[in-house]
């Protein structure tokens, strides 16, 4: 059989962005499932028709659930090519099946493409029973859709580190910025551009320094509970507006999220003296304007707005 | 009572000694950012053991002259170049935050 082309993707070398995607996707994600199969009692012939109705280059051999082999469309063509067609599946198909689990993250399917000469790889689950197959397109397809998605998550990054400005009348102020996840490195970015604007305004130093920490507790909120999302800054007539508004998870009961001192976040988080429950409670004490919406399974939208 | 005078009093290492010399207006000691950010005063000083960049934005936000963390933590070098970006005075010592907040308090109260 020939060697196909390897994947020019290694968990070996390459960016740190892909090697975490390797690691992070499971087989099961990238493989097709339900899969095309047959017995070994089906002739080659049959094998064939299932090959062609399908669309496929592969169908594993299967008794009881258990695969005990793999007839690939090069057997087919050695059997066509030495008039064994009409003999069975079992007597001609290919006895040593290199199989994945499905548990596997993804970087052992692009080893084994890599390591073997096989096009595919059937799934088996922990117990044994095959749960799917993989070949080389669904694993590309797979990092593909992941890539897409580190992509756009490196761009909005990028984005953050520049404020998006809108033209505005003049004495008015209006700056957005991206925030992301876990982002520490980023973090108060916003707000420090936030505070700058609101001095070059001329603004009250006790009335910056209320927007200073109802924006800042909003940035770090989404950096540290959401899946990411922006915070925007409306400066005008008198009035200061901060929109926080996040892609998810949503907070399950606002009232308690509202009450100090109470607090999901995680140990690490703890350790960097954020998540002490004081995050919400703080944005509302200095806001004259307070509104918050939310509920699992959406985003949350925090506006306040300060007078000056 | 003055920035420049916080070290020699105290007996603390300058860490980043790039800022505009003021009087300091009070002092606040404390672990929690949200609560830094609520309760220090601009022109203040902060004693605490958060040993990273995140303390620097809170103090640039709420307008702090000089950080003095405790403990010898050591402190990476991306908070020493945020304190630089933001003029803070960063400070270190031995001492435990009760002790430095004690003395302090005393240098801060004297008539």
């Amino acid at each position: 059989m020939n060697t196909m082309a390897s994947l020019p993707i290694s968990p070996e070398s390459g960016p740190q962005a892909v090697l975490e995607i390797l690691y992070r996707l499971k087989v099961r994600d990238a493989m097709s499932s339900p899969v095309i199969t047959a017995e070994p009692g089906d002739g080659m012939r049959e094998v064939q028709y299932r090959m062609r109705d399908n669309g496929i280059t592969g169908v594993p051999i299967v008794e009881g659930g258990r695969l005990v082999g793999l007839v690939s469309m090069g057997t087919v063509i050695e059997a066509l090519d030495a008039g064994r067609i009409e003999q069975k599946a079992g007597e001609l198909m290919t006895r040593t099946v290199i199989s994945l689990e499905d548990d596997m993250p993804l970087s052992f399917a692009t080893t084994y493409f890599n390591r073997y000469k096989y096009r595919r790889f059937p799934v088996l689950d922990r117990d044994g029973s095959l749960v799917g197959i993989v070949c080389a397109s669904d694993i590309i397809r797979a990092l593909l859709v992941a890539m897409n998605k580190e992509v756009e998550r490196l761009e909005e990054k990028l984005a953050a580190a520049a404020p998006v400005a809108e033209p505005v009348p003049d004495g008015q102020v209006r700056l957005s910025f991206q925030v992301t996840r876990f982002d520490f490195e980023h973090a108060g970015t916003a707000s420090a551009a936030f505070k700058k604007a609101l001095k070059g305004l001329g603004i009250e130093a006790s009335i910056v320094r209320r927007a200073a920490v109802a924006s800042y507790e909003l940035e770090l909120n989404e950096v540290i509970h959401s899946e990411g999302g922006g915070i925007s800054c409306h400066v005008g007539d008198g009035r200061i507006e901060i929109v926080a508004e996040d892609r998810g998870p949503g907070i399950p009961n606002v009232e308690s999220a509202m009450t100090e001192g109470f607090s999901t976040a995680n140990e690490w988080i703890r350790s960097l003296g954020f998540g002490a429950g004081m995050g919400l409670p703080n944005a509302r004490r200095v806001s004259d304007d307070f509104e918050i919406d939310s509920g699992p399974g959406r985003g949350t939208r925090v506006r306040v707005a300060i007078r000056y | 009572m003055r920035i420049s005078e916080l070290a020699p009093l105290l007996g603390l290492e300058v860490v980043q000694g790039e800022y505009s010399d003021r009087e300091l207006s009070s002092g606040y000691a404390s672990d929690l950012l949200s609560d830094v950010m609520a309760n220090a005063k601009a022109d203040g000083v902060l004693v605490t053991v958060q040993a990273h960049k995140n303390a620097i934005a809170v103090a640039s936000l709420v307008g702090l002259a000089a950080i003095i963390v405790c403990n010898s933590r050591p402190m990476p070098e991306d908070m020493l170049e945020a304190a630089k970006t933001e003029g803070v005075a960063l400070f270190r010592s031995a001492q435990s935050a009760f002790e430095i907040s004690g003395r302090l308090w005393v240098a801060l109260h004297r008539p």
